[in-house]
């Protein structure tokens, strides 16, 4: 007996031993990785101790990441990086990344291969749906999930409904797949995913680069999604070859599967967005936004700090300069892309453009370090959170955008299109 | 369990960051996190908290990061019980595992305002607000997740089942 079912359900019924999985069923499902980093893992290995751990299920699927508050920002931070340096050596990881090798967690571990298409994947960070894009199942969850998991290698899932959402029509100039998420969530809702999957299809969809479709995945769970799923294709299998440390497995949805509903987009007619403070889902036109006076601008994080990311920035800016009132803050997402930005002179752009280039980490994004916000200051940030105080202070504001938007308002000192800044005629904006 | 306390209220879409800021997650101090406790969305809730109290919120409360910080400083605090609308999936997950108590119950937060005194089965679900004398039935804790509070939380689930 069987049943047509979509990538997610696949996947978890592969991992929980099972013909078939149907949403509602739980399951206890056997992992192929288990992460944690240096906020939520130290609580993890807390408990894993605290109930007995002696060592972990397999130290080639445990992996520990010390990307927030590193380079560490105080005594206590360097602290709770040092919990993970002496588990990992102690556990004898194989996946553990120190200060200079170590990046942000999921741009990090796609790139090193260590997560792979057709994987059933839980991580102690919420963005750890970003892997949906090679096609695995992964899911963010707290430190106590993860000290089970670092005993058992196994977690227990709800199989959730699925969302299809289905993006059609000619991306036109300039939005990027950032705008297209950013869409999608307005659209949903910063709930309306709320214990489902979601898989994004289409032609759209097809077109993007293995780094859009990580951005788009990345920020499933801002709709509450357990999931963001895309189905692997040719340039999942060209992003895998090569880098891939386990055998991938593809799984594709049944022509047949069920689905909650479907969301169609037409991308024909979209513009340049930004996600207005305090939620993701609080979309707006670019066009609808040039007042706005900026302060900083951040262009990284596990959701846009990948080369393709730079690069798009880096091509806008060339032969210009960044406002002098806005704090431009370039932070490539692993060392293995500061190396490639650094050879393609992306730095040259940036630095003779007044932009600060910082090494890897998720710094900023959480109001951790590197770029924090004062008492009424703003920011555009291709980052995936705008809640009160995500950047710093509860009474500054932070604006979502892509990495083309932040860094043409950067450029002109307010939230501004690609386009204002394109070509000979282009005008400075806000002076000061 | 029963619980009885006032409660304070809280909007819609309360997440994490308000629930503990990162700023201060540099520690895993439980005691050193709760002197945060929802800090973000009401500065003066971490002084005025007392033992027993009662969390109420709107829709989707808990969204954003998987930091398990959040509820953690919350039971540590002394809050009893968190009623919302509804829970974002993490929070949910993580405040079994923890053993945080939480209830979604739509028209009990809805008809409520900070100050009144619920008085709480979370057993059967029933929520009294004792202050208006309305009563509420809350969704039932699904028999999965009883099963967990049951063993005494996930770690001593997961350890009689598969260690």
């Amino acid at each position: 007996m069987t049943r047509p079912m979509t990538i997610g359900e696949k996947i978890l019924a592969r991992a929980a031993g099972k013909a078939f999985v149907a949403p509602g069923d739980l399951v206890m499902a056997k992992l192929d990785l288990c992460f944690g980093n240096d906020i939520t893992a130290p609580l993890a290995i807390q408990a894993f101790y605290a109930n007995g751990g002696k060592t972990v299920f397999d130290r080639k699927r445990v992996a520990l990441i010390p990307d927030h508050f590193t380079p560490n920002k105080d005594v206590q931070s360097a602290e709770q990086a040092k919990i993970l340096r002496e588990f990992a050596k102690e556990q004898k990881l194989l996946y553990y990344w120190d200060q200079g090798e170590c990046g942000v967690e999921h741009a990090l571990l796609p790139e090193q291969g260590v997560v792979v298409p057709g994987d059933l994947v839980i991580g102690a960070d919420s963005h750890t749906c970003t892997y949906g894009a090679l096609g695995a199942f992964a899911t963010g969850v707290g430190s106590t999930d993860l000290a089970a998991a670092m005993l058992t290698g196994q977690a227990w899932f709800k199989v959730p409904h699925t969302i299809k959402l289905e993006f059609v029509g000619k991306l036109p100039k300039d939005v990027t797949a950032k705008d297209l998420i950013l869409l999608a969530i307005g659209r949903l809702g910063v709930d309306g995913a709320n214990y489902r999957a979601l898989e994004f299809t289409g032609p759209v969809i097809s077109a993007l680069s293995m780094e859009g479709r990580m951005t788009m995945s990345n920020m499933a769970i801002e709709a509450g999604a357990k999931a963001g799923l895309i189905a692997p294709d040719g340039i999942t299998k060209k992003f895998a070859e090569g880098r891939a440390q386990r055998k991938p497995r593809y799984y594709t949805s049944d022509k047949d599967a069920l689905y909650e509903r479907t969301e169609v987009f037409d991308v024909s007619k979209a513009e340049p967005v930004v996600a207005k403070p305090h939620l993701p889902s609080n979309v707006a036109p670019v066009s609808k936004c040039k007042n706005i006076v900026l302060d900083q601008a951040i262009i990284g994080s596990c959701t846009n700090g990948r080369i393709e990311d730079l690069r798009e920035a880096a091509k806008l800016l060339k032969g210009k300069r960044v406002s002098p009132r806005v704090r431009t803050i370039i932070i490539p997402a692993t060392p293995l892309i500061w190396r490639q930005a650094m050879k393609e002179g992306l730095f040259d752009i940036f630095t003779a453009g007044g932009c600060i280039v910082s090494p890897p980490t998720c710094g900023p994004c959480l109001g951790g370090h590197m770029g924090i916000l004062a008492k009424g200051e703003r920011a555009v940030a291709t980052t995936n959170r705008n809640f009160v105080g995500r950047m710093g202070s509860t009474e500054s504001e932070v604006y979502l955008a892509s990495p083309i938007v932040a860094m043409a308002s950067a450029i002109k000192g307010r939230l501004a299109n690609p386009q204002e800044v394109r070509g000979a005629g282009w005008q400075r904006g806000v002076k000061k | 369990m029963n619980f009885q306390g006032s409660i304070y209220k809280f909007r819609d879409d309360v997440n994490t960051d308000e629930i503990i800021p990162a700023r201060y997650l540099n520690t895993s101090d439980a005691k050193a996190l709760a002197a945060h406790v929802m800090e973000d969305a009401d500065p003066t809730f971490p002084s005025k908290v007392k033992p027993g109290d009662i969390i109420v919120a709107g829709k989707n409360f808990g969204c954003g990061s998987s930091r398990e910080h959040a509820p953690l400083a919350i039971k540590t605090a002394g809050v009893s019980c968190v009623v919302a609308e509804s829970f974002a999936r993490i929070f949910y997950r993580n405040a079994f595992n923890i053993g945080l108590p939480i209830l979604e119950c739509p028209q009990a937060v809805i008809e409520s305002k900070t100050g009144d005194v619920f008085a709480i089965d979370a057993g059967t679900g029933v929520i009294v607000n004792q202050t208006q004398g309305k009563t509420y039935q809350a969704a039932p804790i699904p028999p999965f997740m009883q099963e967990l509070v049951a063993a005494g939380g996930l770690m001593e689930y997961v350890k009689k089942k598969l260690m």
